[in-house]
């Protein structure tokens, strides 16, 4: 018997469907992104991502027999942005659900507003453990926690050689990046390893030749580094400056794409912590969808790396849109109840969400999958 | 010890590229009176001009950091032209509005032409850095070091040396008789703004590819030239240069020591010190420029 995942499934697989016609107004989706400033790469791949779910899905029919319409808003990677882009997508496109807004400092931003408008929203890529556990039932993650993410990666600690012993943290100065540091630092503790220096910088700061030279007098052998794909480019460029000498791990998903295209000098390699690595589609947990997705970016001409974040909006779009069918109409509160029912297959893995935060004000949290890429002059291999 | 050597090299190449960004801004306001708002965005007009020239175009990159500078030069000549040329009587206040609004328009116009993804802009130096015993420095950072040395240099015998900065000079002091010197205070004011702009665009040439180039790249440099012209003194090419360096130093050393979180904060810390103990800066000219 063919159910409705297999159903999904086979319309993701197979974008090449006869694209139908329709009559009925679009059914409107939100979406906050970090199009411009510090964080503007990774957030124009997130949303570059919803835009080709968006076509998958409308030529496989879009939903309750409407198109769906994708109303992008900029925040400019600016919280108070991020407010106000909330703010003109709920009050003046009506839009019944939303989708953002990248960063962890935006997402806790904008929570608020979706108490006071009442409008359910996925997150697709913030990190931070509050946005969760702060009791906003109109929350539901697909990204994992900082937790989650350090958890799942001090799982695969046997695969680095030499051992890790002693850690440091070079993380960018908000949310995203402070929590990243205390997740995971206490789950590298768990297993034994010593804990360093922490070093921040602002999310605008390009010259981080001070925290690197101060972490260089460590004796750790690793540094973890969080922030945006723009800064973590510049950490591992300076890095090779400074003469830092440690391994170097990213963590947060994000790839320093343009090092493909002008990588470090040999003996420079570096290790990243993805939720999609597109260079291995059929390791994904779903090679269909995973094929599907790549195949459609590649076909935009868009940058090949970008699918690492890309997958975020994917999925999220694809939450969604699974909500609003489960709903039977698109209505912010329905689609807030659906969203507690939604089971698919994603890029990343299932999609389900289960509760977190104080009982009656629960949020939902997706529990995601991990793996690790190493860089080494340009050329990726997966541990 | 090491570790104080290294922050030391740091500094001094922060330092240079605060110099750098500080000498147009100085130069502008000094003659001009012009508060330009539009200075971070020339220094990103001139980073997206080194990337087009250098990975759109296949120019040779040492040429393409050449034309990105007269890009600048003549963007700057044209905003005087313009915008500037018709305000001359007009009040301080005026003009800063119209020189936001042209910094709006010009960062929306690099999004609007290049997309909000950071690029980097390839280079033909070595990416492994030169190490000197405990110290290392990129060969890219040297290079920008030297240019920016030498566009100072050079920057300040033009002021001193010649007969274009005697009317620049002389047109600050008192415009009405430079004007029955024959000056032609217009095309002073021209000259000026557009040097004042190749200065920001060559600075945004040279420091585009040691980072990355991006349209918001230029509000950070805005808000730290501006600090550094006021530390140095408003209108003083020396003092932009001394507050150039003592940023520079203050950041690199405070970030190193004291904290990486706050590294900024000491920077305008030690502005507001200074701006309280000699509120004319650092180096009160008496001629404010040269």
């Amino acid at each position: 018997m063919i159910n409705r995942r297999s159903l999904l499934l086979a319309s993701l697989a197979t974008p090449a469907l006869a694209t139908r016609g329709f009559a009925a107004d679009p059914i409107k989706i939100g979406m906050t992104q970090p199009l411009t400033g510090a964080v503007a790469a990774s957030g124009n791949y997130v949303a570059n991502g919803a835009k080709i779910a968006t076509e998958v899905l409308n030529r496989a029919g879009g939903v309750l027999g409407r198109p769906l319409e994708l109303i992008l808003e900029d925040n400019k990677s600016n919280p108070r942005e991020a407010v106000a882009s909330v703010e003109k997508l709920v009050l003046r496109d009506r839009v019944p659900v939303l989708i953002g807004a990248w960063s962890s400092t935006f997402t806790l931003a904008i929570m608020p507003k979706l108490i006071e408008y009442k409008v359910p929203m996925v997150v697709e890529t913030s990190s931070a453990s509050r946005i969760t556990t702060a009791g906003n039932p109109w929350v539901f993650r697909i990204a994992p926690t900082s937790e989650m993410e350090a958890i799942a990666f001090s799982a695969l600690l046997s695969k680095f050689t030499p051992a890790m012993k002693k850690v440091d943290f070079l993380s960018v100065n908000n949310d995203f990046g402070r929590g990243a540091a205390e997740k995971f630092s206490a789950a590298l503790a768990a297993r034994g390893i010593a804990i360093g220096k922490t070093e921040t910088m602002t999310p605008e700061a390009t010259d981080l030749a001070a925290q690197l030279t101060a972490l260089k007098q460590s004796d750790g052998d690793t540094v973890f580094v969080t922030t945006g794909v723009e800064q973590m480019t510049l950490a591992l460029r300076q890095a090779v400056e400074q003469r830092l000498g440690k391994r170097i791990v990213t963590t947060g998903g994000s790839f320093p794409d343009q090092l493909l295209a002008n990588p470090l000098p040999p003996g420079n390699d570096s290790f990243h912590i993805l939720f999609y690595a597109p260079w291995f589609p059929e390791r994904a947990p779903h090679p269909a969808i995973a094929r599907t997705y790549t195949q459609e970016w590649n076909k935009k001409g868009w940058e090949f790396a970008g699918l690492t974040e890309g997958f975020r909006g994917y999925d999220a779009m694809l939450t969604v849109v699974e909500a609003i069918k489960l709903a039977g109409k698109p209505e912010a509160e329905a689609i807030r109840a659906a969203l507690w029912n939604v089971k698919i297959p994603g890029v990343n893995g299932d999609i389900a969400f289960t509760k977190e935060g104080p009982a009656g004000q629960e949020s939902g949290q997706n529990r995601p999958n991990v793996s690790i890429l190493k860089l080494s002059e340009g050329k990726t291999s997966l541990l | 010890m090491d570790q104080a050597l290294q922050h030391l090299v740091n500094g001094t190449v922060l330092g240079g590229t605060y110099a750098l960004l500080g000498i147009g801004l100085t130069l502008i306001f000094g003659v001009m009176r012009v508060v330009n708002f539009t200075h971070g965005e020339l220094y990103a007009f001139g980073a997206y001009m080194t990337y087009a020239f250098v990975s759109l175009l296949g120019v040779n990159f040492f040429a393409a950091l050449a034309l990105a500078t007269l890009c600048g030069v003549a963007l700057g000549a044209l905003i005087e032209l313009v915008l500037l040329r018709s305000m001359r009587k007009a009040d301080i206040d005026s003009v800063m509005l119209v020189m936001i609004g042209a910094s709006l328009v010009l960062q929306n116009g690099e999004m609007w032409a290049w997309g909000g993804v950071a690029k980097l802009v390839p280079n033909p130096f070595n990416g492994s850095p030169l190490v000197f015993g405990p110290v290392s420095v990129l060969p890219l950072r040297l290079f920008v070091l030297v240019v920016s040395a030498a566009l100072l240099l050079g920057f300040w015998l033009m002021l001193d040396r010649t007969r274009a900065g005697v009317a620049m000079r002389a047109t600050f002091q008192d415009p009405e008789t430079a004007a029955l010197m024959g000056v032609r205070i217009g095309w002073v004011n021209t000259a000026t703004f557009a040097i004042g702009s190749g200065l920001a665009a060559a600075a945004g040439a040279l420091l585009g590819p040691v980072f990355m180039v991006s349209p918001t790249m230029g509000d950070l440099v805005g808000l730290k030239a501006f600090a550094i012209v006021i530390l140095g003194g408003l209108g003083s090419l020396p003092g932009a240069t001394l507050g150039g360096f003592a940023l520079g130093f203050v950041e690199e050393y405070a970030g190193g020591y004291l904290s990486t979180e706050y590294r900024d904060a000491f920077g305008f810390l030690l502005i507001i010190l200074v701006l309280a103990l000699k509120p004319q800066g650092l180096v009160p000219a008496k001629e404010r420029i040269g």
